[in-house]
C-alpha cells in the first residue's frame, strides 16, 4: 500500500480539527489532496478546497486515487463503505478504536471492489520526499531522509522513531508503511513486505513488530524466500502477560503473539533481530 | 472485556440453547440451597481465566453434604490470579458427547471464523497442536451471515443462533467448550467463553453492565478514571512515553539495559494532550527513583506533551533525576522549552537516556 506523488488524494472528515491541520501538512509536503468530505458542509470550501457531501458526490466530479479517513470511530463504517461505492481503490484509516466487526465489514467489501485498505489505527503512510497520507512527520529531514530502506510498522511513535534512528546512522527513508495496531488491518506486516520487496527504490526492510497477534509469523516464512535485507524490532518483550499494552492487538495470552515466538520465526527466516531500535542500522548491512 | 460463564451462559439460555440449570452462589448457604434444589450437582469457580478444571475449580457433588464441601474448597482459591467469589452450582448432565464450537474474529481471512471439532472437552490450542486434522475451520463473510453449515442439521442451527449473539455482543471470541449431546439427544452448552470487543463498549451498555470489571491496582483505577492507561510494574523507573509502541520499546530498553521499568502508560491517541495527568501519576508510584521521558512524536505533538509536562513540574521531587529524549512532530520547540525553562539537555539518542536513567535508579 503507498500513494504516490501524483495520486490524488481525498480527505474524508477534513474540516474536522486534525483533518484541517493534517491536510495544511499533507499538502505542504507534496500529496494531491483534491478536497474533503463532510455531509453538513457540501459545496462549501475549507481551507481553500472543496468540501463534498460524500466520497461518492466527490467522485462525480474529480478522479480520486485514495482518500484518508479522519472519522470518528462510529463513523468509520459508513465513511468506508462510501468511499468504495465511490470507486476508490486505496483507504487509509487512521481512526483508533474502530470495532472489529466494523473492520471486517468494511475489509469484505473492499476485497469484492479490489480496493486496498490500510489500517484501521495507523499513522499513515510515507513514500519520502514525495508524498504522506496521514499524520507523519514526513517534512522533518531528520526523521524522513530520502533513501532505500522501507519501514513497516504497527505503530506510529515508535515507527517514527525508528526512521530517525535510520536517518542518524546515515540511512535514509524510501517508504513507511504503519499497518496499525489493531487486531484485524486491512494490510498485514506480510502485504507490506510484499509491497516493499518489489518496490525498486527500497533496498532493505526494517519490520518493526509488536506483541500479541501472528502478523510477524505469517510474513517470515515469505521472509526466508527475499534477497533484499531484513531486520527487525519488536516491542513488548518486557510486557506482562494478560494486559493489553495500549494497542488492541497488544496482548499475550497463553503464550500466543509473544515476543518469543515473534522472535524465533523471524530468526529462523535469516532475519535479524535487534534488542532495541537503536541495533536496526546495523542489523541492516547496508 | 470477558464475560464470566453464568453471565454468558444467561445470554445463550436467552437466545434459545440449552444450559444446565444452576445458580450463582456467593456463600455456603446460597450453595446448600442450590444443592437442594438441583440434586446431583456441579460447583464451578466464577473467574475470567481459563483452565479453572486443572486448577480445582470445579468440582462434583452428589448431595448437599459434598457440595457445601466442594464450595469450602474453591471459595477464595487464586486461579489465573482472579480471587474466586463467586460460584455457579449446576445439575449435572450425563454426558454421550463432547463437541468443540467457537466464533472468532480472523486476522488472517479479516472475517469472523468458525472453529468446530467433534472432539471438545479439551482446550482447543492443545487439540489443533496434537490433531490439526479434527479441528474445522469456516471463514464467514461477515456480510452475509453464517449460511448452512455442512454439520448435522441440531448442531448446525444451534451455530445459527450463536453467530447471531456473536454478531450482536460485537463479540471478539463466543466459544461453547464443551457442547455435550445428553442421554436425551439434547445439547447443551456446559460452558460459555465470551469476550467482547472494548471498541465497541459505545454501542453495547448491556454487556458493559454484567462484564467482568478488569482488576486494577489503585493508581491504575486513578489513571483510568482519567481517562488514561496505565499499568503498574514492579520497577523503579518511572516512564513518560507517547504511544503503545514507543512506551512499550522504552519499557523494553530499560529491561535490556539492566533496569526495572516502573509503569506502562499510553497517552497516545487524543490522550497525547494529557501530560500534566500522566506525570503526576507516573509520580505517585513512591517505588519511582529516575524518570525517563521519551517522546517522539507523529500524530502526538511534542510541543504540545512538553507544555503539558511542564505545567505538572512542580510535583517533580528535587532529587528526582530526570532523562528526556525528544523527537519528531514539533520537536524544535519542545527542546527550547526544556533548555529554557528547566535548563536541561534531552539526549539525543534513547538508549543514552535510558542507560542514564537506568544508572541514576541504581
Amino acid at each position: 500500500m503507498i500513494v504516490g506523488g501524483n495520486e490524488t488524494v481525498l480527505v474524508q472528515g477534513m474540516t474536522g480539527r486534525q483533518g484541517t491541520f493534517w491536510t495544511g501538512r499533507m499538502r505542504e509536503y507534496g500529496t494531491g489532496i483534491i478536497g474533503g468530505v463532510n455531509p453538513k458542509k457540501a459545496g462549501t470550501r475549507h481551507i481553500g478546497l472543496p468540501v463534498w457531501g460524500s466520497a461518492v458526490e466527490a467522485a462525480g466530479d474529480v478522479a480520486i486515487d485514495a482518500t484518508v479517513l479522519f472519522i470518528p470511530p462510529q463513523g468509520v463504517k459508513a465513511a468506508a463503505l462510501d468511499a468504495l461505492a465511490a470507486g476508490i481503490r486505496k483507504l487509509v484509516i487512521l481512526t483508533e478504536h474502530v470495532p472489529v466487526h466494523d473492520v471486517m465489514w468494511v475489509l469484505a467489501a473492499a476485497r469484492e471492489a479490489g480496493a486496498q485498505v490500510i489500517g484501521p489505527n495507523t499513522a499513515g503512510i510515507v513514500t519520502a520526499g514525495e508524498s504522506f497520507v496521514g499524520f507523519m512527520p514526513a517534512s522533518n529531514p531528520r526523521i524522513f531522509r530520502s533513501g532505500t530502506v522501507g519501514v513497516i510498522s504497527r505503530s506510529g511513535s515508535l515507527g517514527t522513531f525508528v526512521c530517525l534512528r535510520l536517518c542518524q546512522a546515515g540511512l535514509g527513508i524510501s517508504h513507511f508503511i504503519g499497518i496499525g495496531g489493531d487486531p484485524v488491518t486491512g494490510t498485514t506486516t506480510l502485504d507490506a513486505v510484499r509491497i516493499l520487496d518489489a518496490d525498486e527504490h527500497t533496498e532493505a526492510i526494517a519490520i518493526v513488530g509488536e506483541i500479541g497477534g501472528s502478523m510477524e509469523e505469517a510474513a517470515a516464512e515469505y521472509v526466508s524466500t527475499m534477497t533484499k535485507p531484513v531486520a527487525a524490532f519488536i516491542a513488548g518483550a518486557a510486557a506482562p502477560e494478560g494486559r493489553r499494552m495500549g494497542h488492541a492487538g497488544a496482548i499475550v495470552v497463553g503464550g500466543k503473539g509473544s515476543f518469543a515466538s515473534k522472535r524465533r520465526a523471524l530468526e529462523r527466516a535469516g532475519v535479524r533481530v535487534v534488542p532495541t531500535p537503536a541495533g536496526i542500522p546495523d542489523a541492516l548491512q547496508l | 472485556m470477558n464475560l464470566l460463564e453464568h453471565a454468558g451462559k444467561s445470554l445463550l439460555a436467552v437466545a434459545g440453547i440449552n444450559v444446565p440449570q444452576g445458580y450463582v452462589c456467593r456463600n455456603l448457604d446460597e450453595v446448600a440451597v442450590a444443592a437442594e434444589a438441583l440434586g446431583p450437582c456441579v460447583v464451578k469457580a466464577q473467574v475470567p481465566a481459563g483452565r479453572r478444571g486443572k486448577a480445582g475449580g470445579i468440582r462434583l457433588a452428589d448431595n448437599i453434604e459434598e457440595a457445601v464441601a466442594a464450595a469450602e474448597q474453591v471459595f477464595d482459591m487464586v486461579i489465573g490470579g482472579h480471587v474466586v467469589r463467586e460460584l455457579l452450582v449446576e445439575q449435572q448432565v450425563e454426558i454421550v458427547e463432547e463437541i468443540y464450537v467457537a466464533l472468532v474474529n480472523d486476522p488472517e481471512t479479516k472475517g469472523p471464523m468458525l472453529l468446530f471439532s467433534a472432539e471438545g472437552g479439551m482446550e482447543v490450542e492443545d487439540l489443533v497442536r496434537e490433531r490439526p486434522e479434527t479441528l474445522l475451520r469456516l471463514p464467514v463473510d461477515i456480510r452475509d451471515g453464517m449460511g448452512q453449515v455442512p454439520l448435522e442439521r441440531g448442531v448446525s442451527q444451534l451455530i445459527q443462533i450463536l453467530y447471531l449473539l456473536f454478531i450482536e455482543a460485537d463479540a471478539e471470541l463466543l466459544e461453547i467448550n464443551p457442547l455435550v449431546r445428553t442421554v436425551d439427544g439434547e445439547l447443551v452448552a456446559l460452558d460459555c467463553k465470551l469476550a467482547f470487543d472494548d471498541s465497541s463498549a459505545w454501542r453495547q451498555p448491556d454487556l458493559v453492565e454484567i462484564s467482568e470489571p478488569e482488576r486494577l491496582t489503585a493508581l491504575e483505577a486513578r489513571a483510568r478514571d482519567m481517562g488514561l492507561r496505565y499499568i503498574e510494574l514492579d520497577g523503579d523507573v518511572g516512564i513518560l512515553a507517547n504511544g503503545a509502541g514507543l512506551t512499550m520499546t522504552t519499557m523494553d530498553a530499560v529491561t535490556h539495559y539492566g533496569g526495572r521499568p516502573a509503569n506502562f502508560l499510553e497517552i497516545g491517541g487524543d490522550a497525547y494532550t494529557r501530560a500534566k495527568d500522566a506525570l503526576s501519576l507516573v509520580l505517585s508510584n513512591p517505588r519511582v527513583k529516575s524518570l525517563l521521558v521519551n517522546f517522539c512524536g507523529a500524530f502526538a505533538r511534542t510541543d504540545v506533551m512538553t507544555e503539558g509536562l511542564l505545567a505538572a513540574w512542580d510535583e517533580v521531587p528535587d532529587d528526582m533525576p530526570v532523562f528526556f529524549t525528544i523527537h519528531g512532530t514539533g520537536d524544535e520547540e519542545a527542546i527550547a522549552m526544556i533548555r529554557d525553562r528547566l535548563g536541561m539537555e534531552p539526549f539525543e539518542l534513547m538508549d543514552d537516556a535510558v542507560v542514564a536513567a537506568v544508572e541514576a535508579a541504581r
